[in-house]
């Protein structure tokens, strides 16, 4: 049992592209840090003056400490941390609401529809950043991570529900749901059963998209400090490196390594998303 | 006649299109926790203003009336839509009194002319390139292309921004850390001040725009390369520059259009980014302004007017695509 899980992992690994299996092994590197190292933690990362400021890089602090005299490599997995966890807790509920959504719209069809596509398609349209920003300042500091994850919910439903909507209405003519319909089975469990597998690895491409998404979209709250500015995350870290003019002190680490960690994870989730998405379509024999 | 009930569909789907951004926006205002006539007079009484609790309340009333904040939710949602129609926006609290509209006007034609032509300039060299990189997609030169934009392309906006800023302005003192702009005068010298001013921020906000066009337009383009009728074409004797331009262009520059309407919105957004990150004298930088003051009234200002600009946009290029496409024009 066990050699046959490793031979047909091996099998799948071999027959991943290369752009694929380094989107992996990012993504893989970047989780172990957020969910792993991280509870390893020394404690509260953001608590002013725990150590001498200013130090070099050394074995006692990886990257050095700031001037504000907190370690840089612990405040730096904290904010890969709650990063990751916004993307994922946007991307989980953007990806369920806007599949079901989609469904259910492409089955129903008619007038209600129109009306949820509409919906869709504006707010696909609508500028979202500007709408973000005035949220963002509305709250001004008191905003909590979550209520940041969800405005940013709400405006990334809309993708996977149009997708969702195209891919009901081919499935919808098939065989197997009108015997399903035939059989007496309900819309919903129809939905369940026999329409959401196939949509599962399309839904899982967009899930790794919106976590890319939403990571850069509070990113670029934070680095305005717009988005909560106790809690680190990436561009929280950047927020506050920029306003204790981390660039004009030359202090390169402060403020190099979270973009130098965004912009590498960043490309990692892009390569996994469309290495996943070149995965399927050669599985699907095109 | 058909040519009237689809113009007339498309301006249907505009203004409701400009119909929904207002609601969203209107609903969660009201819906966030925070009041901001409060966080308006704290921020007064807190520079030291004294004022007696009449004198207080009298200017709550006047604020609220101001704001629009009177009367029930409908009654708001109503006098907000006519207000904002009407391009009234109210008075600037950062500037008081000048109307919000007025700074607008000032700030926007910067905004247009950057977003514009970076818009435009990256949409047409990521396309060319795209193309060139789909159709002969074995090359050496394709692959690397497209392993660039690969990782330009999903880092997020500000970093390249960040980085440019520190290398050309900071490391190497290339160009102006803070862009300025003298008045404006119809002379050469003016013209390519202006450019130098902006060069960093167009850099940005191309080299992240170009990125996406490439990797789209090389999925697209390397597709159609594999259809029968460009081997037929080539069994025919067309040149390569023929079939590339005729046969492979032509049909993948389609879905680049459509594309082209739904990435406005975004590019807008950058354009914020880009303005506050380099301090660019447009729309964006009136929003950190707005942002530091609690200037609301400039912030849904500055809001509309992108739904506005965005649906406009989208609305011209749905226009336009018949004029493409012959199937849709003859049909």
């Amino acid at each position: 049992m066990n050699e046959g899980y490793k031979a047909s992992f091996r099998q799948i690994w071999k027959s991943m592209s290369l752009r694929f299996k380094i989107g992996l092994c990012i993504v893989a590197f970047f989780l172990v840090i957020s969910f792993v190292l991280y509870w390893f933690s020394p404690g509260d990362v953001m608590a002013l003056s725990t150590y001498k400021r200013n130090q070099p890089l050394s074995w006692e602090h990886p990257l050095g400490t700031n001037r504000q005299g907190q370690d840089i490599f612990w405040l730096l997995v904290e904010s890969i941390h709650n990063s990751m966890v916004v993307g994922i807790v946007v991307a989980i509920a953007a990806t369920v609401i806007g599949v079901l959504i989609g469904l259910f719209s492409g089955f129903v069809g008619g007038a209600v529809d129109r009306v949820i596509m509409f919906i869709c398609d504006s707010i696909i349209v609508i500028p979202s950043l500007p709408i973000l920003i005035l949220m963002g300042s509305m709250l001004r500091g008191r905003a909590s991570l979550m209520m940041i994850a969800g405005i940013l919910i709400l405006f990334n439903w809309p993708w996977p529900a149009r997708q969702a909507r195209s891919m009901a209405l081919t499935i919808r003519e098939r065989e197997f749901v009108n015997t399903a319909r035939f059989s007496g089975e309900g819309l919903f469990k129809i939905v369940c059963v026999e329409i959401v597998p196939h949509v599962l690895s399309w839904a899982m491409a967009n899930f790794v998209n919106t976590v890319l998404v939403a990571i850069g979209s509070e990113a670029s709250l934070a680095v305005l400090g717009l988005s909560s500015t106790t809690t680190p995350t990436l561009g929280n870290m950047i927020y506050w490196a920029r306003q204790y003019q981390a660039i004009m002190l030359k202090q390169w680490v402060w403020i190099g390594s979270p973009v130098l960690a965004t912009s590498i994870m960043f490309i990692g989730l892009f390569l996994t998303y469309t290495g996943y998405n070149e995965y399927v379509a050669k599985k699907r024999g095109r | 006649m058909r040519l009237t009930k689809f113009i007339l569909s498309r301006i249907m789907v505009w203004l409701l299109t400009i119909l929904v951004g207002i609601t969203v926006v209107f609903f969660l205002q009201r819906m966030m926790p925070s009041d901001p006539i409060e966080t308006m007079i704290s921020k007064m009484t807190s520079m030291g203003t004294n004022l007696s609790p009449e004198a207080l309340e009298a200017m709550r009333e006047s604020l609220r009336r101001q704001y629009g904040l009177e009367g029930t939710l409908f009654e708001q949602y109503l006098s907000t839509i006519t207000r904002l129609v009407h391009f009234d926006f109210g008075l600037s609290m950062a500037n008081y009194p000048t109307p919000v509209a007025q700074m607008i006007g000032q700030a926007l034609p910067y905004t247009v002319c950057l977003l514009m032509t970076t818009t435009i300039l990256s949409w047409i060299i990521g396309n060319a390139i795209g193309l060139l990189a789909g159709f002969k997609k074995n090359k050496w030169y394709s692959k690397t292309l497209e392993t660039v934009s690969m990782c330009i392309y999903p880092t997020p906006y500000f970093m390249v921004a960040l980085v440019i800023m520190i290398l050309m302005a900071y490391v190497k003192q290339w160009f102006p850390l803070v862009p300025s702009f003298d008045d404006f005068t119809f002379t050469w010298a003016w013209f390519s001040d202006a450019v130098y001013n902006s060069f960093m921020p167009a850099l940005s906000l191309m080299l992240v725009g170009t990125g996406w066009w490439i990797i789209s337009m090389k999925a697209l383009s390397s597709n159609v390369a594999e259809e029968e009728y460009v081997n037929y074409g080539r069994m025919k004797g067309l040149t390569e520059a023929t079939i590339g331009y005729r046969y492979v262009f032509r049909n993948s520059i389609l879905s680049q259009v459509t594309a082209l309407a739904l990435h406005i919105g975004g590019a807008f957004g950058g354009s914020l980014m880009c303005e506050i990150i380099f301090g660019y004298p447009g729309v964006g930088q009136m929003v950190n302004t707005a942002i530091n003051n609690s200037d609301y009234n400039l912030l849904t200002g500055v809001i509309f007017i992108s739904i506005f600009a965005v649906a406009t946009a989208t609305l011209l290029i749905d226009l336009i695509y018949p004029l493409i496409d012959p199937r849709i024009r003859n049909s």
